[in-house]
Formats: structure tokens, C-alpha cells, sequence
């Protein structure tokens, strides 16, 4: 069961990231994308889901990443992701709540540009029961 | 015409193991549920199923082809409310269809549906555009 202590609390990634062309070219060529000079608005679940997992596996905060659904998702674009850039990630648990004995949380992931947010996406995942 | 009501065109994607296979590899997903038919069925579900995140990949292209490239989605949201299902050598359709349903200045709001197999399963799916 996810740490009550944990909702709406932010953790901060200790690393950062730095997106590849060659990863962005892969990802559009499966969706038959053929201009790759900014990541498709889907992209960048590839990295803030693994940061996700990262920040928040800390036993601590309870989340059991084994048993996740995917529920809903979410991505607010401020500037699209290009080859070659460089972002650090801050997750925050937003929202928790039990619902058939399923734990329901929605994490906010914001990747960061210096200062400056790029890309906030929302996933609501579902621990089942 | 871009005015409240109007409906895009529809566009079928192609969705098959080979797709999910690429897919994995491109997202790094390589949860066997999207590979491994023994190992889908042995966890209750009818079959292998696509990634959602594949599926609304897919309906993005849609929304980016219309928008004039990737550059120029601000939001994009969607529910995953049934599995796209991908039996072995087979191609399964993903139907997409989008409806505008607000126009303010400069965006526009896109209400999209995708099914597969007549059934829906993207729900509350969303993305508003620069246009």
C-alpha cells in the first residue's frame, strides 16, 4: 500500500537525461512518422515512466511498480522534444485512492529544462488488487 | 471547415505482432503481455495485447498529420478502456475518428475516437492543437 505520507509530495530525479535523434527516429518510424525534427507528442512516456519508476520505487513510498495497469495518461506539451536535449525529471504522487481493493494513483512526471518545464504528463496507474 | 462539429476524416492504422514487436523496441515496453501469447493468456487476458500507449501513439499521427506536424499538439490525453487485441498473424485494425469540439483562438480541441474490431477503446481521448 502506497505511503499516505506520500501524496503530493514531489521527488526529484538525481539524474539527467539526455534524448538520442536515433531514439526519436526509432519511435517515428514505428508510427510511420516521417519528420523527425521533434519527438511525436507520445514520445516522451519512454522517459518519464522510467523515471517515474526510478524516483518513486524508494520502499518508503509503497508503490509496488509490479502490479501496475496502465489506466489513463496524459501530456501537457510546453515545448516539444527535440534530439540532443537534456532534462532532469520531478515526479509528484497528485492523487490516491482504493477502489475495490485496486490502489488507484495518478502521477504527475515533469521534465525540466534548466528551470523551464517542457513537457508535464499525467498517469494514472492502477496497482490491482 | 474548422467549426465546432465538423468531422475529420477517418483513418484506419494496421496494428500486428510485427508493429508491437517494434514498438517494444522502440519504447522499451517489453512487458510479455504484448509478445508472448502463453504468458497473456496465463495472466487472463483473451490474447496478446497491443501496448496503450502504442494505441495512442498511433491516434497522435493522426492528430499530429492533421495539425501540421508533432510541433503543434499542446495537450493530449486519452483513457484506456479496452485492450486492443492482436491474435498471431493477424492484422487488427485501430480506427480513428475525431470530431472538433471547441475552437478558441489560435487551438483547437479534437474529441477522437479509436476502436478496434467495432469495439471502443480509447475513452475521453482529447488533444488540442495549434491551428
Amino acid at each position: 500500500m502506497l505511503n499516505p505520507d506520500s501524496v503530493g509530495r514531489t521527488f526529484e530525479g538525481a539524474n539527467s537525461i539526455t534524448v538520442t535523434q536515433s531514439e526519436i527516429d526509432t519511435f517515428c518510424a514505428v508510427i510511420g512518422e516521417t519528420n523527425t525534427t521533434v519527438a511525436p507528442p507520445t514520445f516522451s512516456i519512454r522517459i518519464s515512466l522510467e523515471q517515474s519508476q526510478s524516483i518513486l520505487s524508494d520502499p518508503s513510498i509503497g508503490l509496488d511498480w509490479t502490479r501496475l495497469v496502465h489506466g489513463d495518461q496524459k501530456f501537457e506539451i510546453f515545448s516539444p522534444i527535440k534530439g540532443g536535449d537534456t532534462f532532469t525529471c520531478s515526479s509528484t504522487i497528485e492523487n490516491y485512492r482504493v477502489a475495490a481493493g485496486n490502489e488507484i494513483v495518478t502521477v504527475r512526471s515533469d521534465l525540466k529544462s534548466g528551470s523551464a518545464i517542457a513537457l508535464s504528463s499525467w498517469s494514472t496507474l492502477v496497482v490491482r488488487a | 471547415m474548422i467549426e465546432v462539429g465538423a468531422a475529420l476524416p477517418t483513418h484506419t492504422f494496421t496494428i500486428n505482432r510485427e508493429l508491437l514487436k517494434a514498438y517494444a523496441d522502440a519504447s522499451g515496453d517489453q512487458n510479455p503481455i504484448h509478445q508472448n501469447e502463453e504468458f497473456a493468456l496465463s495472466v487472463g487476458l483473451p490474447n496478446v495485447i497491443a501496448h496503450g500507449m502504442l494505441t495512442m501513439a498511433l491516434v497522435g499521427k493522426f492528430v499530429t498529420d492533421w495539425a501540421g506536424g508533432s510541433s503543434n499538439v499542446t495537450h493530449f490525453g486519452a483513457r484506456f478502456i479496452k485492450p486492443v487485441i492482436v491474435p498471431a498473424n493477424t492484422d487488427v485494425d485501430l480506427t480513428v475518428s475525431a470530431v472538433i469540439s471547441a475552437v478558441e483562438d489560435g487551438s483547437v480541441t479534437l474529441d477522437l475516437t479509436a476502436t478496434s474490431a467495432g469495439v471502443k477503446v480509447l475513452g475521453m481521448a482529447k488533444a488540442v492543437v495549434k491551428k
